[in-house]
């Protein structure tokens, strides 16, 4: 099972998340911003920082990477895709997910140990959590805010595509304390806290991040 | 030499944060009576030719790819110097696209 981690210029946590794969059992295959291929992975990663600096509106200018016509074609196909954080904002830009991304409504960035509930375990990311799991993972953003129209809120909601919704407190102003949603089809999940902050005891708040990488392992994509 | 601007708001019923810390900070600097501030993008663009038709549709086009998130975000596009009716796009990005 090999897992593509893409790096476009300003990833902060491509490295985590490859070590979150690799943990999980598969092989991690670092994807450039600028290839042209995915080189034959089952997999990929959008991973969270600020590429492109975040000029113009986070994941805008990242969704015209080279490398992204070939993830949103693979996609398109049915390839397991998680975008985290800034990856979130990827894929949101990309029509690959409904809705966007808004600055937190507290205006601050905010990093903490967030409560989750995994509401849906049927997406190749989260197959690995019974239902409505509830989870603690970092999260760590200043553009946070889970936005759509009433429609497609409904929809999400409808369709059972709000993979994972804050506890408690809602950290940053996001609709119906979204914290992470799929595609139609399941294959593509974003989500705003950093499960691969969240794979070792020795950091972080724990070990609960580690289902979003066994999940796919499990399901042996590509396997 | 023609040139266009792009004005993107952020859409009226979307929270403004940056409007929002703007418009808490002009009281304190002694300005009263301020009700509503909301920040948006200006864009200034400059292309080869005359401002006509094609390259205003261009510029649209260029607007709604990149420099508006159409979810999020109206835009307008107007030929400076030229009288060019700004497009409204109120009424895009409505669409669920899942």
């Amino acid at each position: 099972m090999k897992v593509g981690v893409v790096t476009f210029p300003g990833s902060l946590d491509d490295a985590d998340a490859a070590r979150a794969v690799r943990i999980a059992g598969a092989e991690a295959v670092a994807l450039w911003h600028g290839d042209a291929e995915l080189r034959g992975v089952d997999a990929v990663i959008l991973p969270g920082g600020f590429s492109y600096g975040d000029y113009l509106r986070c994941g805008a200018i990242s969704r015209f990477a080279p490398v992204m016509s070939e993830v949103v074609a693979a996609a398109q196909r049915g390839m397991p895709v998680l975008g985290i954080c800034n990856g979130f904002q990827i894929l949101c830009e990309s029509h690959l997910l409904p809705g966007a991304l808004m600055r937190n409504d507290h205006r601050t960035f905010i990093c903490r140990d967030q409560r989750l509930r995994i509401e849906n375990n049927r997406t190749p990311w989260t197959s690995s959590y019974v239902e409505n799991a509830e989870v603690t993972i970092v999260l760590k953003n200043g553009e946070g805010g889970f936005i759509a129209d009433e429609a497609t809120l409904e929809r999400l909601e409808g369709e059972g595509r709000v993979v994972a919704r804050y506890l408690g407190v809602n950290p940053n102003g996001s609709l119906h304390d979204i914290a992470g949603i799929s595609s139609e089809r399941g294959n593509v999940v974003g989500l705003m806290p950093h499960p691969e902050h969240a794979v070792e005891e020795l950091t972080g708040a724990g070990t609960d991040g580690l289902g979003f990488f066994t999940g796919l392992a499990a399901l042996g994509v590509g396997a | 030499m023609a040139r266009y601007v792009v004005d993107v708001m952020p859409k009226r019923e979307i929270l403004d944060p940056q409007g929002k810390a703007v418009l808490g900070a002009l009281p304190r600097l002694g300005f009263d009576g301020v009700t509503d501030v909301r920040q948006g993008k200006r864009f200034e663009i400059e292309v080869d030719g005359e401002a006509d038709d094609v390259r205003l549709a261009e510029v649209r086009r260029m607007a709604e790819t990149l420099l508006a998130n159409p979810v999020i975000e109206d835009f307008t596009v107007s030929a400076q110097g030229a009288s060019v009716e700004p497009v409204d796009t109120t009424a895009r990005g409505s669409e669920a696209r899942g």
